[in-house]
Protein backbone atom coordinates (compact mmCIF):
# COMPACT_ATOMS: atom_id res chain seq x y z
CA UNK A 1 0.00 0.00 0.00
CA UNK A 2 3.25 2.54 1.20
CA UNK A 3 4.87 1.44 -2.08
CA UNK A 4 1.97 1.80 -4.58
CA UNK A 5 1.05 5.30 -2.93
CA UNK A 6 4.89 6.36 -3.00
CA UNK A 7 5.34 5.21 -6.39
CA UNK A 8 2.12 7.48 -7.70
CA UNK A 9 3.65 10.77 -5.44
CA UNK A 10 7.01 10.06 -7.77
CA UNK A 11 5.52 10.03 -10.83
CA UNK A 12 3.59 13.02 -10.03
CA UNK A 13 6.63 14.39 -8.45
CA UNK A 14 8.74 14.36 -11.51
CA UNK A 15 5.76 15.45 -14.08
CA UNK A 16 5.73 18.80 -11.55
CA UNK A 17 9.75 18.92 -11.23
CA UNK A 18 9.49 18.98 -15.16
CA UNK A 19 6.72 21.66 -15.35
CA UNK A 20 8.20 23.52 -12.74
CA UNK A 21 11.55 23.89 -14.30
CA UNK A 22 10.44 24.09 -17.61
CA UNK A 23 7.73 26.94 -16.62
CA UNK A 24 11.11 29.10 -14.71
CA UNK A 25 13.66 28.39 -17.78
CA UNK A 26 10.95 29.95 -19.83
CA UNK A 27 10.17 32.79 -17.86
CA UNK A 28 13.77 33.20 -17.44
CA UNK A 29 14.42 33.06 -20.93
CA UNK A 30 11.20 35.41 -22.17
CA UNK A 31 12.51 37.64 -19.55
CA UNK A 32 15.95 37.71 -21.37
CA UNK A 33 14.77 38.26 -25.12
CA UNK A 34 12.50 41.41 -22.90
CA UNK A 35 15.53 43.36 -22.26
CA UNK A 36 16.50 42.98 -25.90
CA UNK A 37 12.62 43.41 -26.64
CA UNK A 38 12.73 47.02 -24.82
CA UNK A 39 16.09 48.20 -26.51
CA UNK A 40 14.25 47.48 -29.86
CA UNK A 41 11.31 49.18 -28.69
CA UNK A 42 13.64 52.10 -27.54
CA UNK A 43 15.21 52.25 -30.74
CA UNK A 44 11.52 51.74 -32.79
CA UNK A 45 9.98 54.87 -30.72
CA UNK A 46 13.27 57.28 -31.19
CA UNK A 47 13.72 56.27 -34.83
CA UNK A 48 16.83 54.54 -34.76
CA UNK A 49 17.39 50.94 -35.37
CA UNK A 50 19.29 49.44 -32.11
CA UNK A 51 21.10 47.10 -31.37
CA UNK A 52 22.22 44.78 -34.26
CA UNK A 53 25.52 43.74 -34.14
CA UNK A 54 25.99 40.95 -32.05
CA UNK A 55 24.35 37.50 -34.20
CA UNK A 56 22.04 38.19 -37.14
CA UNK A 57 19.42 41.20 -36.14
CA UNK A 58 21.56 41.75 -32.67
CA UNK A 59 19.67 38.49 -31.33
CA UNK A 60 22.26 37.32 -29.21
CA UNK A 61 22.81 40.59 -27.77
CA UNK A 62 21.14 39.48 -24.17
CA UNK A 63 23.69 36.75 -24.04
CA UNK A 64 26.46 39.28 -24.46
CA UNK A 65 24.91 41.21 -21.91
CA UNK A 66 24.66 38.64 -19.33
CA UNK A 67 27.91 37.57 -20.39
CA UNK A 68 29.16 41.40 -19.50
CA UNK A 69 27.64 41.76 -16.74
CA UNK A 70 29.04 37.91 -15.25
CA UNK A 71 32.58 38.92 -16.16
CA UNK A 72 32.63 42.01 -13.88
CA UNK A 73 33.94 42.42 -10.73
CA UNK A 74 32.32 41.36 -7.69
CA UNK A 75 32.63 44.37 -5.62
CA UNK A 76 31.27 43.87 -1.72
CA UNK A 77 31.38 47.23 0.14
CA UNK A 78 32.79 46.53 3.44
CA UNK A 79 30.53 49.12 5.62
CA UNK A 80 27.67 47.04 4.22
CA UNK A 81 26.02 43.98 5.71
CA UNK A 82 27.19 41.12 4.35
CA UNK A 83 24.95 38.49 4.59
CA UNK A 84 21.78 40.88 3.81
CA UNK A 85 23.59 42.51 1.02
CA UNK A 86 23.85 39.20 -0.67
CA UNK A 87 20.72 37.83 0.31
CA UNK A 88 19.01 41.07 -1.20
CA UNK A 89 18.97 40.25 -5.29
CA UNK A 90 18.07 36.63 -4.26
CA UNK A 91 15.08 37.34 -2.72
CA UNK A 92 14.15 39.84 -4.83
CA UNK A 93 14.55 37.18 -7.88
CA UNK A 94 12.71 34.63 -5.66
CA UNK A 95 9.67 36.68 -5.25
CA UNK A 96 9.81 37.48 -9.12
CA UNK A 97 9.78 34.03 -10.01
CA UNK A 98 6.86 32.44 -7.54
CA UNK A 99 4.18 33.61 -8.89
CA UNK A 100 4.43 32.20 -11.79
CA UNK A 101 3.27 28.83 -9.72
CA UNK A 102 -0.58 29.35 -9.83
CA UNK A 103 -1.25 30.77 -13.34
CA UNK A 104 -3.05 27.88 -15.79
CA UNK A 105 -0.15 28.40 -18.75
CA UNK A 106 -2.39 26.15 -20.57
CA UNK A 107 -5.05 23.93 -20.42
CA UNK A 108 -4.13 20.07 -20.41
CA UNK A 109 -1.77 17.59 -22.36
CA UNK A 110 -1.67 14.05 -22.69
CA UNK A 111 1.80 12.63 -22.93
CA UNK A 112 2.74 9.51 -22.16
CA UNK A 113 -0.79 8.22 -21.25
CA UNK A 114 -0.80 10.99 -18.69
CA UNK A 115 -2.90 13.91 -18.60
CA UNK A 116 -0.85 16.29 -17.56
CA UNK A 117 -2.49 19.80 -16.34
CA UNK A 118 -0.48 22.92 -17.64
CA UNK A 119 -0.74 24.40 -14.13
CA UNK A 120 1.69 23.93 -11.51
CA UNK A 121 -0.67 24.08 -8.55
CA UNK A 122 -4.41 25.19 -8.77
CA UNK A 123 -4.93 26.00 -5.22
CA UNK A 124 -7.94 27.18 -4.86
CA UNK A 125 -6.48 30.55 -3.37
CA UNK A 126 -4.38 31.26 -6.43
CA UNK A 127 -5.63 35.19 -6.44
CA UNK A 128 -4.66 35.29 -2.85
CA UNK A 129 -1.28 33.63 -3.33
CA UNK A 130 -0.04 36.36 -6.26
CA UNK A 131 -1.48 38.90 -4.23
CA UNK A 132 0.74 37.63 -0.95
CA UNK A 133 4.02 37.18 -3.31
CA UNK A 134 3.42 40.50 -4.80
CA UNK A 135 3.55 41.70 -1.19
CA UNK A 136 6.90 39.83 -0.49
CA UNK A 137 8.34 41.28 -3.83
CA UNK A 138 9.62 44.71 -0.84
CA UNK A 139 11.81 42.43 1.16
CA UNK A 140 14.55 42.11 -1.89
CA UNK A 141 14.54 46.13 -2.63
CA UNK A 142 13.94 46.95 1.21
CA UNK A 143 16.91 44.59 2.50
CA UNK A 144 19.44 45.41 -0.58
CA UNK A 145 18.91 48.90 0.04
CA UNK A 146 19.44 48.76 3.80
CA UNK A 147 22.22 46.80 3.61
CA UNK A 148 24.35 48.55 1.19
CA UNK A 149 25.01 51.03 4.05
CA UNK A 150 24.57 53.83 1.46
CA UNK A 151 21.53 56.61 1.62
CA UNK A 152 20.52 57.24 -1.85
CA UNK A 153 20.19 53.30 -1.85
CA UNK A 154 17.91 53.35 1.41
CA UNK A 155 16.39 56.24 0.35
CA UNK A 156 15.56 54.73 -2.91
CA UNK A 157 14.22 51.53 -1.05
CA UNK A 158 12.37 53.64 1.28
CA UNK A 159 10.34 55.43 -1.58
CA UNK A 160 9.79 51.96 -3.30
CA UNK A 161 8.58 49.90 -0.26
CA UNK A 162 5.67 52.71 -0.18
CA UNK A 163 4.78 52.58 -3.33
CA UNK A 164 4.96 49.06 -3.53
CA UNK A 165 2.46 48.89 -0.43
CA UNK A 166 0.17 51.80 -1.50
CA UNK A 167 -0.37 50.74 -5.14
CA UNK A 168 -0.89 47.14 -3.48
CA UNK A 169 -4.33 48.72 -1.77
CA UNK A 170 -5.47 49.94 -4.82
CA UNK A 171 -4.58 46.23 -6.69
CA UNK A 172 -6.56 44.37 -4.20
CA UNK A 173 -9.68 46.94 -3.70
CA UNK A 174 -9.65 46.32 -7.81
CA UNK A 175 -9.45 43.11 -7.53
CA UNK A 176 -12.33 42.35 -4.94
CA UNK A 177 -14.97 43.77 -7.48
CA UNK A 178 -13.70 40.98 -10.24
CA UNK A 179 -14.13 38.51 -7.73
CA UNK A 180 -17.33 39.67 -6.81
CA UNK A 181 -18.14 38.45 -10.30
CA UNK A 182 -16.24 35.14 -10.46
CA UNK A 183 -17.54 34.19 -7.04
CA UNK A 184 -14.05 32.07 -7.69
CA UNK A 185 -9.97 32.55 -6.20
CA UNK A 186 -8.60 30.31 -8.65
CA UNK A 187 -7.18 31.16 -12.01
CA UNK A 188 -7.85 28.06 -13.26
CA UNK A 189 -11.94 28.82 -12.70
CA UNK A 190 -11.44 32.02 -13.85
CA UNK A 191 -10.09 31.21 -16.73
CA UNK A 192 -12.99 28.61 -17.20
CA UNK A 193 -15.41 30.73 -16.59
CA UNK A 194 -14.31 33.32 -19.44
CA UNK A 195 -14.42 30.31 -21.70
CA UNK A 196 -17.84 29.84 -21.64
CA UNK A 197 -18.88 33.58 -21.42
CA UNK A 198 -17.10 36.70 -22.18
CA UNK A 199 -13.67 38.04 -21.38
CA UNK A 200 -13.68 39.60 -17.79
CA UNK A 201 -12.38 42.72 -19.31
CA UNK A 202 -15.81 43.62 -20.86
CA UNK A 203 -17.34 43.33 -17.29
CA UNK A 204 -14.55 44.96 -15.64
CA UNK A 205 -12.92 48.10 -17.48
CA UNK A 206 -12.77 50.32 -15.19
CA UNK A 207 -11.28 47.84 -12.46
CA UNK A 208 -8.32 46.47 -15.36
CA UNK A 209 -7.63 50.14 -15.53
CA UNK A 210 -6.81 50.33 -12.03
CA UNK A 211 -4.99 46.92 -11.91
CA UNK A 212 -2.84 47.58 -14.80
CA UNK A 213 -1.76 50.96 -13.21
CA UNK A 214 -0.83 49.11 -10.19
CA UNK A 215 0.59 46.68 -11.74
CA UNK A 216 3.13 49.33 -13.60
CA UNK A 217 3.73 51.08 -10.38
CA UNK A 218 4.32 47.25 -8.56
CA UNK A 219 7.11 46.38 -11.75
CA UNK A 220 8.45 50.04 -11.00
CA UNK A 221 8.37 50.69 -14.57
CA UNK A 222 8.32 54.26 -15.39
CA UNK A 223 5.90 56.27 -14.87
CA UNK A 224 6.11 55.21 -11.69
CA UNK A 225 9.89 54.01 -11.49
CA UNK A 226 11.24 56.44 -8.89
CA UNK A 227 13.07 54.11 -6.54
CA UNK A 228 15.49 54.28 -9.70
CA UNK A 229 15.44 57.83 -10.35
CA UNK A 230 18.89 58.11 -11.93
CA UNK A 231 18.65 61.93 -11.49
CA UNK A 232 17.51 62.17 -8.42
CA UNK A 233 19.56 59.09 -6.60
CA UNK A 234 22.17 58.42 -8.66
CA UNK A 235 20.86 54.78 -9.54
CA UNK A 236 18.31 53.38 -6.73
CA UNK A 237 18.25 51.02 -4.46
CA UNK A 238 21.17 48.37 -6.38
CA UNK A 239 23.64 51.20 -6.63
CA UNK A 240 26.36 49.52 -4.71
CA UNK A 241 25.83 45.95 -6.55
CA UNK A 242 27.91 44.78 -9.20
CA UNK A 243 28.12 42.09 -11.69
CA UNK A 244 25.39 39.49 -11.22
CA UNK A 245 23.98 40.52 -8.04
CA UNK A 246 22.85 44.11 -10.20
CA UNK A 247 21.52 41.36 -12.67
CA UNK A 248 19.37 39.70 -10.58
CA UNK A 249 17.77 43.18 -9.62
CA UNK A 250 17.79 44.04 -13.47
CA UNK A 251 16.19 40.70 -14.16
CA UNK A 252 14.12 40.75 -11.74
CA UNK A 253 12.29 43.56 -12.90
CA UNK A 254 11.62 42.19 -16.29
CA UNK A 255 10.41 38.78 -14.60
CA UNK A 256 7.88 41.17 -12.87
CA UNK A 257 6.84 42.36 -16.07
CA UNK A 258 6.22 39.12 -17.56
CA UNK A 259 4.40 37.70 -14.79
CA UNK A 260 2.28 41.12 -13.99
CA UNK A 261 1.50 40.89 -17.67
CA UNK A 262 0.61 37.17 -17.72
CA UNK A 263 -2.33 37.47 -14.41
CA UNK A 264 -3.62 40.59 -16.33
CA UNK A 265 -3.59 38.41 -19.44
CA UNK A 266 -5.44 35.16 -17.30
CA UNK A 267 -7.65 37.39 -14.94
CA UNK A 268 -9.00 39.83 -17.54
CA UNK A 269 -8.44 38.63 -20.99
CA UNK A 270 -9.12 34.90 -20.84
CA UNK A 271 -5.70 33.77 -20.16
CA UNK A 272 -5.26 30.81 -22.88
CA UNK A 273 -8.65 31.12 -23.97
CA UNK A 274 -8.83 31.99 -28.02
CA UNK A 275 -11.58 34.38 -28.54
CA UNK A 276 -14.39 33.22 -31.21
CA UNK A 277 -12.69 29.41 -31.45
CA UNK A 278 -14.94 26.14 -29.89
CA UNK A 279 -11.76 24.20 -28.22
CA UNK A 280 -13.59 20.83 -27.29
CA UNK A 281 -14.01 21.04 -31.64
CA UNK A 282 -9.54 20.42 -31.35
CA UNK A 283 -8.11 17.25 -29.95
CA UNK A 284 -6.35 18.21 -26.35
CA UNK A 285 -2.77 18.31 -27.41
CA UNK A 286 -3.53 20.94 -30.38
CA UNK A 287 -6.25 22.44 -28.18
CA UNK A 288 -3.55 23.05 -25.40
CA UNK A 289 -0.74 24.03 -27.94
CA UNK A 290 -3.29 27.28 -29.21
CA UNK A 291 -4.02 28.00 -25.98
CA UNK A 292 -0.04 28.57 -25.07
CA UNK A 293 0.16 29.98 -28.09
CA UNK A 294 -3.06 32.66 -27.34
CA UNK A 295 -1.87 33.43 -23.77
CA UNK A 296 1.87 34.26 -25.61
CA UNK A 297 0.64 36.62 -27.56
CA UNK A 298 -1.21 38.60 -25.07
CA UNK A 299 1.62 38.59 -22.79
CA UNK A 300 3.84 39.68 -25.98
CA UNK A 301 1.00 42.47 -26.18
CA UNK A 302 1.41 44.00 -22.39
CA UNK A 303 5.33 43.34 -22.56
CA UNK A 304 5.06 45.81 -25.57
CA UNK A 305 2.46 47.92 -23.81
CA UNK A 306 4.96 47.91 -20.72
CA UNK A 307 7.53 49.60 -23.27
CA UNK A 308 5.72 51.49 -24.93
CA UNK A 309 4.50 53.58 -21.91
CA UNK A 310 8.17 53.75 -20.97
CA UNK A 311 9.68 55.34 -23.70
CA UNK A 312 6.43 57.77 -23.96
CA UNK A 313 5.31 58.91 -20.72
CA UNK A 314 7.95 61.09 -18.48
CA UNK A 315 8.27 60.00 -14.64
CA UNK A 316 6.18 61.16 -11.99
CA UNK A 317 6.97 63.58 -9.20
CA UNK A 318 6.95 61.47 -5.41
CA UNK A 319 4.30 63.34 -4.41
CA UNK A 320 1.81 63.08 -7.55
CA UNK A 321 2.92 59.49 -7.27
CA UNK A 322 1.50 59.25 -3.70
CA UNK A 323 -1.92 61.25 -4.64
CA UNK A 324 -2.67 59.21 -7.33
CA UNK A 325 -2.70 55.57 -5.29
CA UNK A 326 -4.00 57.22 -2.14
CA UNK A 327 -6.54 59.59 -3.55
CA UNK A 328 -7.74 58.69 -7.12
CA UNK A 329 -6.86 54.75 -7.53
CA UNK A 330 -8.14 53.66 -4.28
CA UNK A 331 -11.62 55.73 -4.21
CA UNK A 332 -12.05 55.19 -7.68
CA UNK A 333 -11.54 51.14 -6.86
CA UNK A 334 -14.09 51.61 -3.96
CA UNK A 335 -16.64 53.25 -6.57
CA UNK A 336 -16.02 50.42 -8.66
CA UNK A 337 -16.63 47.85 -6.53
CA UNK A 338 -19.77 49.53 -5.37
CA UNK A 339 -21.06 49.79 -8.81
CA UNK A 340 -20.28 46.12 -9.18
CA UNK A 341 -22.12 44.96 -6.67
CA UNK A 342 -25.24 47.33 -7.06
CA UNK A 343 -24.76 45.77 -10.70
CA UNK A 344 -25.13 42.35 -9.56
CA UNK A 345 -27.67 42.66 -7.39
CA UNK A 346 -29.35 44.33 -10.15
CA UNK A 347 -29.37 41.47 -12.12
CA UNK A 348 -30.15 39.37 -9.69
CA UNK A 349 -33.61 41.31 -9.18
CA UNK A 350 -33.04 42.32 -6.02
CA UNK B 1 7.76 8.91 8.28
CA UNK B 2 5.31 10.32 5.47
CA UNK B 3 6.16 13.52 3.99
CA UNK B 4 3.26 15.25 5.65
CA UNK B 5 5.37 14.15 9.30
CA UNK B 6 8.76 15.15 7.54
CA UNK B 7 7.30 18.69 6.94
CA UNK B 8 5.32 18.84 10.12
CA UNK B 9 8.87 18.05 12.17
CA UNK B 10 10.63 20.95 9.86
CA UNK B 11 8.37 23.24 9.86
CA UNK B 12 7.65 22.72 13.89
CA UNK B 13 11.96 23.11 13.95
CA UNK B 14 12.16 26.55 11.76
CA UNK B 15 9.22 27.97 13.71
CA UNK B 16 10.99 27.44 16.97
CA UNK B 17 14.24 27.98 15.83
CA UNK B 18 12.91 31.45 13.80
CA UNK B 19 10.87 32.46 17.39
CA UNK B 20 14.24 31.76 19.49
CA UNK B 21 16.58 33.70 17.26
CA UNK B 22 14.02 37.11 17.03
CA UNK B 23 14.79 36.92 20.60
CA UNK B 24 18.46 36.22 20.32
CA UNK B 25 19.54 38.37 17.16
CA UNK B 26 21.68 41.36 18.43
CA UNK B 27 20.76 43.36 15.26
CA UNK B 28 17.10 44.39 15.18
CA UNK B 29 16.75 44.05 10.98
CA UNK B 30 18.15 40.48 11.91
CA UNK B 31 15.00 39.89 14.24
CA UNK B 32 12.85 41.13 11.89
CA UNK B 33 13.56 38.51 9.06
CA UNK B 34 13.60 35.72 11.61
CA UNK B 35 10.40 36.77 12.55
CA UNK B 36 9.00 36.51 9.23
CA UNK B 37 10.57 33.21 8.29
CA UNK B 38 8.75 32.16 11.72
CA UNK B 39 5.58 33.50 10.12
CA UNK B 40 6.36 31.39 7.20
CA UNK B 41 6.28 28.24 9.26
CA UNK B 42 3.30 29.26 10.81
CA UNK B 43 2.02 29.55 7.64
CA UNK B 44 3.58 25.89 6.32
CA UNK B 45 1.33 24.20 9.52
CA UNK B 46 -1.83 25.87 8.30
CA UNK B 47 -1.33 24.48 4.90
CA UNK B 48 -0.69 21.22 6.73
CA UNK B 49 -4.00 21.32 8.33
CA UNK B 50 -5.90 22.21 4.73
CA UNK B 51 -6.13 25.75 5.62
CA UNK B 52 -5.37 27.76 2.54
CA UNK B 53 -7.05 30.75 3.11
CA UNK B 54 -5.38 31.27 6.94
CA UNK B 55 -2.03 30.75 5.70
CA UNK B 56 -2.05 32.87 2.75
CA UNK B 57 -3.73 35.67 4.72
CA UNK B 58 -1.01 35.19 7.66
CA UNK B 59 1.48 36.05 5.30
CA UNK B 60 -0.47 38.97 3.12
CA UNK B 61 -0.67 40.51 6.69
CA UNK B 62 2.12 39.96 8.87
CA UNK B 63 4.89 38.64 6.43
CA UNK B 64 3.93 41.34 3.85
CA UNK B 65 2.08 44.41 5.64
CA UNK B 66 3.42 44.64 9.22
CA UNK B 67 6.88 43.46 9.16
CA UNK B 68 7.42 45.79 5.81
CA UNK B 69 6.11 48.71 8.61
CA UNK B 70 8.62 47.09 11.64
CA UNK B 71 11.45 47.07 8.83
CA UNK B 72 10.52 50.92 7.70
CA UNK B 73 10.56 52.11 11.68
CA UNK B 74 13.96 50.24 11.93
CA UNK B 75 15.45 51.23 9.10
CA UNK B 76 14.37 55.18 9.70
CA UNK B 77 15.71 55.43 13.24
CA UNK B 78 18.84 52.77 12.25
CA UNK B 79 18.85 50.75 15.16
CA UNK B 80 21.38 48.00 14.56
CA UNK B 81 24.05 46.48 16.87
CA UNK B 82 25.62 49.02 18.22
CA UNK B 83 22.95 50.75 19.20
CA UNK B 84 21.16 48.80 21.20
CA UNK B 85 21.62 49.81 24.94
CA UNK B 86 23.52 47.53 27.36
CA UNK B 87 21.09 46.62 30.41
CA UNK B 88 22.43 46.21 34.13
CA UNK B 89 22.23 42.70 35.12
CA UNK B 90 19.48 43.18 37.58
CA UNK B 91 17.01 44.51 34.12
CA UNK B 92 18.47 40.92 32.62
CA UNK B 93 17.19 39.22 35.71
CA UNK B 94 13.94 40.41 36.01
CA UNK B 95 13.49 39.73 31.91
CA UNK B 96 14.40 36.34 32.87
CA UNK B 97 12.28 35.91 35.75
CA UNK B 98 9.23 37.76 33.86
CA UNK B 99 9.52 35.32 30.59
CA UNK B 100 10.20 32.48 32.50
CA UNK B 101 6.54 32.90 34.65
CA UNK B 102 5.32 33.69 31.63
CA UNK B 103 5.95 30.66 29.71
CA UNK B 104 5.35 28.62 32.55
CA UNK B 105 1.47 30.30 32.72
CA UNK B 106 0.74 29.05 29.18
CA UNK B 107 2.64 25.65 29.51
CA UNK B 108 0.49 24.65 32.20
CA UNK B 109 -2.76 26.40 30.29
CA UNK B 110 -1.51 23.83 27.37
CA UNK B 111 -1.44 21.22 29.69
CA UNK B 112 -4.49 21.67 31.53
CA UNK B 113 -6.80 22.47 28.35
CA UNK B 114 -9.30 19.55 28.97
CA UNK B 115 -9.78 20.40 25.16
CA UNK B 116 -6.61 19.50 24.21
CA UNK B 117 -5.87 16.11 25.89
CA UNK B 118 -5.49 13.31 23.84
CA UNK B 119 -6.10 15.02 20.54
CA UNK B 120 -4.25 14.87 17.39
CA UNK B 121 -4.22 17.72 14.78
CA UNK B 122 -6.19 17.13 11.85
CA UNK B 123 -3.78 16.81 9.02
CA UNK B 124 -4.24 17.12 5.09
CA UNK B 125 -8.55 16.86 5.99
CA UNK B 126 -11.14 19.35 7.25
CA UNK B 127 -12.12 22.05 5.54
CA UNK B 128 -12.81 24.51 8.09
CA UNK B 129 -9.90 26.94 7.06
CA UNK B 130 -11.26 26.72 3.52
CA UNK B 131 -12.07 29.93 1.70
CA UNK B 132 -15.84 28.72 1.72
CA UNK B 133 -16.45 27.33 4.66
CA UNK B 134 -15.09 30.37 6.76
CA UNK B 135 -17.03 32.75 4.24
CA UNK B 136 -19.78 30.94 5.05
CA UNK B 137 -19.59 30.82 9.14
CA UNK B 138 -18.35 34.50 8.96
CA UNK B 139 -21.78 35.54 7.37
CA UNK B 140 -24.21 33.35 9.15
CA UNK B 141 -23.33 32.38 12.66
CA UNK B 142 -20.85 35.17 13.01
CA UNK B 143 -22.41 38.28 11.32
CA UNK B 144 -22.84 40.08 14.42
CA UNK B 145 -18.95 40.15 15.51
CA UNK B 146 -18.19 40.36 12.49
CA UNK B 147 -19.51 43.58 11.59
CA UNK B 148 -18.37 44.86 14.81
CA UNK B 149 -14.39 44.18 14.04
CA UNK B 150 -15.06 46.03 10.79
CA UNK B 151 -16.79 49.10 12.89
CA UNK B 152 -12.95 48.48 15.07
CA UNK B 153 -11.10 48.49 11.96
CA UNK B 154 -12.77 51.70 10.73
CA UNK B 155 -11.84 53.42 14.36
CA UNK B 156 -8.26 52.47 13.95
CA UNK B 157 -8.39 53.95 10.09
CA UNK B 158 -9.58 57.05 11.14
CA UNK B 159 -7.17 57.43 14.62
CA UNK B 160 -4.81 56.73 12.18
CA UNK B 161 -5.56 59.55 9.74
CA UNK B 162 -6.01 61.93 12.54
CA UNK B 163 -2.54 61.09 14.27
CA UNK B 164 -0.89 61.26 10.67
CA UNK B 165 -2.66 64.84 10.13
CA UNK B 166 -1.26 66.34 13.32
CA UNK B 167 2.36 68.31 12.18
Amino acid sequence: MNTILLAFDLALFLEKLILIAVIIFASLGIALYTTFAERKVAALLQDRSGPNRVGPFGLFQPFADGLKLLMKEEIIPNTSNKFLFILGPFMAMTAALMTCAVIPWGNQVEMFGRTIQLQIADINIGVLYVFGVVSLGVYGMLIGGWASNNKFSLMAALRGASQAISYELAMGLSLIALLMLTGSLSMKTIVEQQMDSYWNILYQPLGFLIFIICVFAECNRTPFDLPEAENELNFGYHQEYSSMKLGFYLFAEYIHMFIGSAVMSTLYFGGYDVPFLDESTLSSNVAALVGIASLMAKIVFFLFLFMWVRWTIPRFRYDQLMNLGWKSLIPLALFNMLLTGALILAKSGL
Amino acid sequence: MSITEILFWFLSALALVGALMVVLSRNPVHSVLWLVATFFAISGHYILMNAQFLAIVNIIVYAGAIMVLFLFVIMLMNLNSEAEPRKSWMMQLAGVLAGGCFMMVLVSLVRQTAELGGKTALVKEGNIGLIKQLGMKLFSEYTVPFEISSVLFLSAMVGAVVIGKKD
